[in-house]
């Protein structure tokens, strides 16, 4: 087993929530992990990515290798593309179809379609507005993080045990929200695979 | 034992609370900030009360460190790479005088100036100043090598650095614990004069440190963390050192490396295993992570050939390595996925919504129209962010402090107006004693000193000069009716270019302190409150 994963988004979105939910789950069946993150000026409204490299052997590098990666995880949607030169030939790409516009030269609507025309293997869903549907606004990163599971090499099961325990001291409402937008994410998948 | 998923900042700082530290002492900087917040979490070392409270900048931090190893005891300070300049006089000092409890120089490198305005290698340092350094390849070599670095400061009475670079200190991973060892007891040197540095001294100690140099070597020949791996092709031998010999190790997770491969991560360099392997490879490539330390020390001055690395072309003479860099350079099949996308648009960093920093560059950008470009001395912290647009508003960056300093330059070198731009926590690092200077020539100079009661940049730590802002300038010999606290908030736009104004026609030292709450700090406030509520 052995899965090499960007997470992908702008700082302050929650990818290292969704990272933490992933490396328990890898913890948990004694997998190796290694996960470079994005710390400093960068996370100021910024671009920001997350390394994430799980396997049942050992992982030497901190660092995913270009065309190497197995799965970019994206919170938003040009984000996601910033990445391509690290997916490999049989890759997938998932990402959240809400663009965060901060800059002025954000790509318009006609070449984000363009772009992702271009690629083959992708799902891109709407989880901020799947994540409102369930009444779970803040839980867009799990909609996203359901998506993939599928990709990820985990069980559904073994996903709702890693949210359990991170948000378990949060209170029985906020797991039960988390696990909602996480099953949602899994449903939309299925429907929107390309 | 119990095995922990942690960042390589937290490996090293949960290794020294068991390895039995009594202290950290540390001013935050990235990439090395981590260390000093996992201890002020620390169950253990909260149990402990281990010193860990912030320093007022590195070099009170790396005094503090030499004080309670003087009194016996393990101590450790961390710092980021520039974070060494400011300490350095403390710790080229510290090589002299030695330690007596173990003493950790931490510092965290920044390749590739993610979050930093320099990437100089902190192996320099060490070398210049002929002490040890340990610089750790993964998580668990950074949480035993602070119990082997104490252990080996102890012996050697020596301060050990500690080098980390940001891929490490900012990468999580499974980390294995040992026993927490129990602290040192308080005991001083044996030698009264061990922490003297009188020429005379002096002088002895410098001979006693060029001496044990050989036992340094020799202690890094049979360090556990420098290993010689055989290899059939001797066409090639790599010295991969620190982090960068899992970049080597990865390229050739499929299959077995031909070469000879000399992995360093303790110094000074050992002596036998580099001359083995240079008798036995024909070309020696030299991978390291930040600059060609050691590549320099091999090839030497004349012409050579042998040796490769960042000063021949074959690796970027700047910026961090990585796995691809490494195909390259050996020769192997590079692995890329497809371009970005053209229409990809950067997204560099930008203050936050809110941020009090806006409304102060406002008004600043409002009043200084009349007198053109040019003018707005700055300083390190989340309003450098101010130099891009849409604010363009400042105009220099230097080094912690120095918007006063050469804000001052420039006003002495006829410059009007001058203004200084720094932030409330970089005004205690190193804003005192710039603004003393102000004060004794009597500088026509207005600081504006952006108080957001915090240290922003680096995730809202706690400062030395909280709520003390007004009457540390008054102390210093600022005249009160020059000291104008301003909130910055649209409503007060006006007002606030007013007081700008007035403060620009006088003549004279002039302080102007915008003061609200940072966003981010607030936001984590509110947060905490709620889940309390």
């Amino acid at each position: 087993m052995k899965k090499d994963i960007i997470l992908a988004g702008v700082g302050g979105q929650g990818i290292l929530t969704i990272a933490t939910i992933i490396g328990t789950a890898a913890v948990k069946e004694n997998l190796n992990l290694k996960q470079a993150e994005v710390h400093g000026m960068s996370q100021r409204g910024g671009d920001v990515q997350s390394h994430l490299r799980i396997s049942d052997k050992p992982i030497y590098s901190d660092l995913i290798p270009k065309g190497k990666c197995d799965v970019i995880l994206s919170v938003e949607p040009m984000e996601a593309l910033r990445y391509l030169p690290y997916l490999a030939e049989d890759g997938i790409l998932i990402t959240n179809s809400k663009p965060f516009v901060n800059i002025p030269n954000y790509p318009s609507e006609e070449e984000m379609n363009k772009m992702y025309g271009e690629l083959k293997n992708y799902i891109k869903i709407d989880a901020d507005a799947i994540a409102k549907e369930i009444g779970s606004a803040r839980s867009m990163n799990m909609v996203i993080l359901g998506a993939a599971v599928k990709h990820l090499g985990f069980t559904a099961e073994q996903m709702q045990d890693a949210i359990k325990e991170i948000f378990g001291r949060k209170g029985e409402k906020i797991v039960e929200m988390n696990i909602k937008a996480l099953l949602a994410g899994m449903e939309s998948a299925e429907k929107n695979a390309k | 034992m119990e095995k922990l998923l942690l960042l390589g900042d937290e490996a090293l700082a949960q290794g020294a609370i068991d390895a039995g530290m009594s202290g950290v002492f540390a001013y935050p900087g990235t990439p090395s900030t981590e260390i000093t917040e996992y201890v002020q979490h620390n169950e253990d070392a909260i149990k402990r009360d281990i010193h860990r409270t912030w320093a007022s900048n590195e070099k009170t931090a790396v005094e503090a460190a030499v004080g309670m190893s003087y009194a016996g005891k393990r101590a450790m300070c961390c710092m980021k790479h520039v974070g060494l300049n400011v300490a350095a006089d403390a710790f080229m000092n510290s090589a002299f005088v030695g330690a007596n409890g173990g003493h950790l120089v931490a510092v965290a490198d920044d390749p590739s100036m993610h979050s930093s305005q320099n990437e100089q290698d902190s192996r320099f340092y060490a070398k210049f100043a002929l002490l040890p350094c340990l610089e750790p390849s993964s998580q668990q070599e950074a949480y035993d090598m602070a119990f082997y670095g104490f252990k080996f400061s102890e012996e050697t009475k020596l301060p050990v650095m500690v080098r980390l670079t940001t891929r490490l200190s900012h990468s999580r991973a499974g980390v294995e614990r040992r026993e927490i060892l129990p602290e040192n007891e308080l005991k001083l040197p044996e030698d009264p004069d061990q922490f003297m540095l009188l020429p005379a001294y002096s002088r002895v100690k410098y001979k006693k440190l060029i001496a044990q140099q050989e036992d340094l070597i020799k202690a890094s020949e049979e360090s556990p963390f420098n290993s010689y791996e055989e290899g059939t092709d001797k066409s090639l031998g790599i010295i991969a050192c620190g982090l960068a010999y899992n970049y080597v190790k990865e390229v050739f997770t499929d299959s077995e490396c031909p070469y000879p491969i000399l992995k360093i991560c303790q110094y000074p360099l050992p002596k036998k295993q580099i001359h083995e392997i240079m008798a036995e490879c024909d070309k020696i490539l030299v991978v390291e992570e930040g600059q060609p330390v050691v590549e320099e020390m091999l090839k030497g001055y004349m012409p050579n050939d042998k040796i490769k690395g960042r000063l021949d072309g074959t690796f970027t003479r700047d910026g961090e390595m990585n796995p691809n860099k490494i195909m390259a350079a050996l020769g192997m099949e590079d692995t890329t996925g497809k371009d970005t996308p053209k229409n990809v648009a950067g997204r560099p960093p930008a203050l936050c919504d809110g941020c009090p920093h806006i409304d102060s560059f406002q008004a600043l950008n409002e009043v200084l129209k009349p007198y053109g470009s040019g003018h707005v001395f700055s300083d390190i912290g989340c309003y450098t962010l101010g130099y891009l647009p849409p604010y363009n508003a400042i105009n220099t960056v230097l080094d912690m402090g120095a918007s006063i300093t050469m804000a001052k330059g420039a006003a002495d070198a006829g410059l009007f107006p001058a203004i200084a731009v720094i932030g409330d926590g970089t005004f205690g690092h190193s804003g005192m004693t710039g603004l003393a200077d102000c004060v004794y020539e009597n500088t026509n100079i207005v600081i504006m000193i952006l108080d957001n009661a915090t240290t922003g940049m680096t995730g809202g730590q706690n400062y030395c000069l909280e709520n003390k802002l007004e009457n540390v300038c008054i102390g210093l010999g600022v005249d009160p009716d020059h000291i104008r606290v301003i909130t910055p908030l649209r409503q007060h736009h006006e007002e606030n270019t007013r007081i700008l104004n007035e403060e620009i026609a006088y003549e004279g030292v002039s302080i102007i302190i915008p003061r609200r709450e940072c966003v981010q700090t607030l936001k984590k406030k509110i947060k905490i409150r709620n889940a309390v509520k």
